[in-house]
């Protein structure tokens, strides 16, 4: 695999028989790429499943971005037709209040993944940054009132505490983000704090302890650098759990809110289509595109963190 | 295996021819041994030396015919016992292994598995490969352990690795390569994380054992007084190509080559001792304990004069890092205080102003750990000149050029990461960021003791040399009593978290001892062949006074 011209014999060969130098003693040197280097280094390396996860993302990202250039209609505009079959006109036919359904499919992307996208977010900042702040505290009360308080939420079944939630403050899209990253940030302190663990007990770390420095920077600049591949990887595989759980909220009406177009809430809005199967193929049809859109996502996401996880993991073969 | 042992001492056991090894990094092969012979007679001893990276463990594992993952043996013969290991298949090598040539490793302690009980994994090759019964196998490991002089030889094979201590581990594993009565064991630097009066022993025992069967061993170290006990030759490593060959009293005295005179003259630095009586840093008779554990320091009391290096010295456990600990605040102590240029310091690192903590900085041993891998050299060096001299922008940089040359590196490291280099360039970046805060006193904490001992002698004489620009303040910590004499104007030696000795170096070194000191400054190994012998004879003779 590979020749005899790629071995670079080592510098340092010929001064085999000289005095010591501090210079001269030999380190292995990487070579100094770009961003973009190592993205396409890393990119050509890629199995053919990560691949097929990437484009697939690009592609429901480059929807989500271009939402209103690339739906025929808008989101919420109502045709005095409902439930039309699927035709030249509406591609994938119309629903109970006459809006475009394919239409809908694109703002859906927009909508659906974009909350899912910044709750996971919030679910990171918060339960990262105090998973870490518990690491530092290790052992004092602040790393048990936080641990404690984590297992506390964690003993109550999430959908259904959310579904509580929801219920109590009222289902808007600020509190579904809100509830959501509170509730999965438990799973992102636990991770955090366990890899922060080992960084914690590190020599730097207690060096800029010694130095004086604060809190922030020990967190910020000391740990997170360190820990970055595991909670990336963690990032992709929360997202989708997030992902979901939104489009189960929305089926059971208490996630995103109409007009807003969402796949969860599609999928109920047209479910009852489904019975009609024998009748019109397509229009059963219907419901399983948002559907399917969700389950897509959701395996292309989970492709991409494996190649990761692999990647960082370190493992050679 | 009636044909084991079976060859005369002397007879050619493994021979080596024109070895060349590649390991991969960066995307590319590189050569880490570059044609390399080795001749091995049984009963022989060869020790393999050179500084980290010169390719020892490579070329010992070779000797097994393994590579490790990310090398490969390009070409060359192994030939062990008339078979070309080069040619055998994974299989039959991997049946040689364990029964014919052994292995041991450097860190006993990651090598054993902690779910099991040592016994069982000492007879466990032997066992395997159907060589004896496991009974009597089990009862011949006891021997071993008998003869390898670990305590309670009938019982300790039913612990768990973690409830002895690492110098016995260190021979449960030399009992483990033995089991099958090997003809070769590879040991890899078996001692070097041992403390020196423990290291005598596992020495001792392991140079008997080999002798008593007739094993022909390659012991790898960089350490040349040791090698000196174990080897009948000696064969200098540098960057994969062979520097020197010769046998151990030849080497020792007369080298022929540049390098191995160089590695020969690293004990040689001497510092004239200062006296001084104006005490920057006074611990006042402090005692301290871990949280919920028992006390660690009783009833400790220092002086250190400024512009002067004291040396604590003590084996691992002695409490001196404790003492260090208490010094920069991490650990408060219970008891006492400490007092910096005459004020008392807050016992812990909260209570102290930033000032205070500039004034007193502290260089770990792990130059490795003590870097965040993620920061370039830049980074670790620029943020106590921005964090305690506010120094931004040109002012910081020029700073950092200062530093940068101050411990003899260029401006080609200033962008590198830790990971990119080597360990004594490490530990000058460690010693450029203690100095950037601009301090009166550091704490030097084992700061040498990772270190090949060229490099142990670059980054000593670079300590002495900033100490007599500076005036700076050492208290350097570590168990080696040859850097002890090599930088330090007072001692104190520590055993079992109290001061046992405390004076000038002068004093301390010279006799009479009293019995604690006097066994670890018997301890440090010589480099004359014949040190461990005349060692235990005296020791031995003592022992039968004393009864």
């Amino acid at each position: 695999m590979n020749d005899k011209e790629d071995i670079v014999p080592s510098e340092g060969a010929e001064l085999a028989d000289q005095g010591y130098s501090a210079a001269a003693e030999v380190g292995v040197i990487k070579a100094r790429r770009t961003f973009a280097q190592n993205v396409w280094r890393g990119l050509k390396s890629a199995p053919p499943t990560a691949l097929f996860g990437l484009t697939v993302i690009s592609i429901y990202v480059i929807f989500a971005v271009f939402a209103p250039l690339l739906a025929p209609y808008g989101e919420a505009e109502i045709f005095p037709m409902s439930y039309a079959p699927w035709s030249e006109e509406f591609r994938f036919g119309t629903d109970q209040l006459g809006r475009d359904v394919m239409s809908r499919l694109i703002y859906g992307a927009r909508n659906t993944v974009g909350i899912a996208f910044v709750t996971t977010l919030f679910a990171f900042i918060i339960g990262g940054g105090l998973g870490i702040t518990a690491a530092i505290n290790n052992n004092g009360w602040l790393d048990n009132l936080l641990s404690r308080s984590v297992d506390v939420l964690m003993a109550i079944p999430s959908l259904i505490f959310a579904l509580i939630l929801l219920s109590m403050f009222g289902a808007n899209t600020l509190n579904l983000i809100i509830i959501i990253a509170v509730l999965d940030s438990t799973r992102v302190f636990r991770i955090a704090r366990a890899v922060s663990l080992n960084v914690v007990v590190m020599d730097y770390v207690e060096a800029a302890r010694l130095r004086g420095e604060k809190m922030f920077w020990i967190l910020y600049r000391e740990i997170l650098p360190n820990i970055m591949p595991p909670l990336v990887a963690e990032f992709g595989l929360r997202f989708c759990f997030v992902f979901l759980t939104i489009a189960a909220l929305s089926f059971l009406g208490v996630g995103i809110q109409p007009p807003t177009a969402d796949w969860g809430s599609m999928v109920r809005e047209t479910a009852g289509l489904i019975q009609f199967a024998e009748y019109d193929f397509t229009a059963a049809m219907t419901p399983m595109l948002p559907a399917a859109a969700i389950a897509l996502l959701t395996v292309a996401v989970n492709f991409v963190v494996d190649w990761f996880l692999h990647k960082s993991s370190g493992l050679k073969d | 295996m009636s044909e084991k042992n079976s060859g005369e001492k002397g007879d050619i056991l493994l021979e080596m021819r024109d070895i060349v090894i590649d390991g991969y990094s960066d995307d590319r092969w590189h050569e880490i041994i570059k044609g390399v012979d080795i001749t091995l007679r049984r009963g022989e001893i060869l020790g393999l030396i050179g500084e980290s990276g010169a390719g020892k463990s490579t070329l010992g594992l070779a000797a097994m015919g393994y590579a490790r993952a990310g090398c490969r043996i390009t070409s060359g013969s192994i030939i062990f016992d008339g078979m070309d290991l080069m040619k055998k298949s994974a299989a039959e090598k991997r049946a040689l292994r364990g029964t014919r040539i052994a292995y041991v490793a450097q860190s006993a302690a990651a090598s054993f598995n902690p779910a099991h009980q040592l016994i069982e994994q000492t007879v466990e090759a032997t066992v395997r490969r159907g060589i004896k019964p496991e009974a009597e196998a089990r009862a011949d490991a006891r021997k071993l352990y008998r003869d390898l002089q670990l305590p309670n030889p009938d019982t300790i094979g039913e612990r768990y690795p973690h409830q002895v201590s690492g110098g016995q581990l260190q021979r449960v594993m030399t009992a483990m390569a033995m089991s099958a009565r090997p003809d070769l064991i590879i040991f890899d630097e078996p001692t070097t994380a041992l403390d020196v009066t423990t290291q005598v022993e596992v020495l001792a025992s392991m140079r008997r054992i080999v002798e008593q069967f007739n094993t022909a061993a390659i012991y790898i170290t960089h350490d040349l007084a040791v090698v000196a006990q174990m080897a009948d030759f000696i064969k200098v490593l540098r960057y994969g190509v062979t520097i020197e060959d010769a046998e151990t009293r030849k080497m020792l005295s007369r080298p022929e080559k540049e390098y191995t005179r160089s590695l020969w003259s690293v004990r040689s630095i001497d510092k004239k001792e200062q006296r001084s009586d104006d005490i920057i840093l006074k611990v006042d008779h402090i005692d301290a304990s871990y949280t919920g554990s028992a006390k660690v320091l009783h009833d400790v009391s220092i002086e250190v004069p400024r512009g002067s290096t004291v040396a604590i010295v003590g084996e691992s456990g002695s409490g001196k890092s404790t003492a260090a600990r208490a010094i920069t605040g991490l650990l408060p102590p219970s008891s006492g205080q400490i007092l910096f240029n005459g004020k008392a310091l807050p016992p812990t690192l909260k209570g102290r102003s930033v000032d205070q903590l500039q004034k007193i900085q502290m260089i770990y041993q792990m130059a490795d750990t003590a870097m965040n891998p993620r920061h370039t050299v830049r980074d670790i060096i620029s943020r106590p000149l921005e964090f305690y001299l506010g120094l931004h922008g040109r002012e910081r940089d020029d700073r950092l050029m200062e530093l940068v040359e101050m411990i003899e590196l260029n401006e080609s490291f200033i962008d590198r990461y830790p990971g990119e280099l080597s360990g004594g360039q490490k530990q000058r970046i460690c010693i450029a960021r203690a100095l950037a805060a601009d301090p009166e006193l550091i704490i030097c904490d084992e700061v040498t003791s990772a270190l090949d001992q060229i490099v142990q002698k670059g980054i000593l004489e670079l300590l002495l040399r900033l100490q007599r620009e500076f005036n700076l303040t050492y208290i350097f910590i570590t168990h080696d009593i040859a850097t002890v004499k090599a930088i330090s104007d007072q001692i104190v030696v520590m055993f079992q978290g109290r001061v046992v000795e405390q004076g000038m170096k002068s004093e301390i070194l010279s006799p009479p001892f009293p019995e604690y000191t006097e066994l670890l400054l018997s301890s440090v190994p010589e480099m004359d062949p014949d040190w461990l012998t005349e060692l235990l004879k005296a020791r031995a003779e003592g022992a039968r006074a004393t009864n």
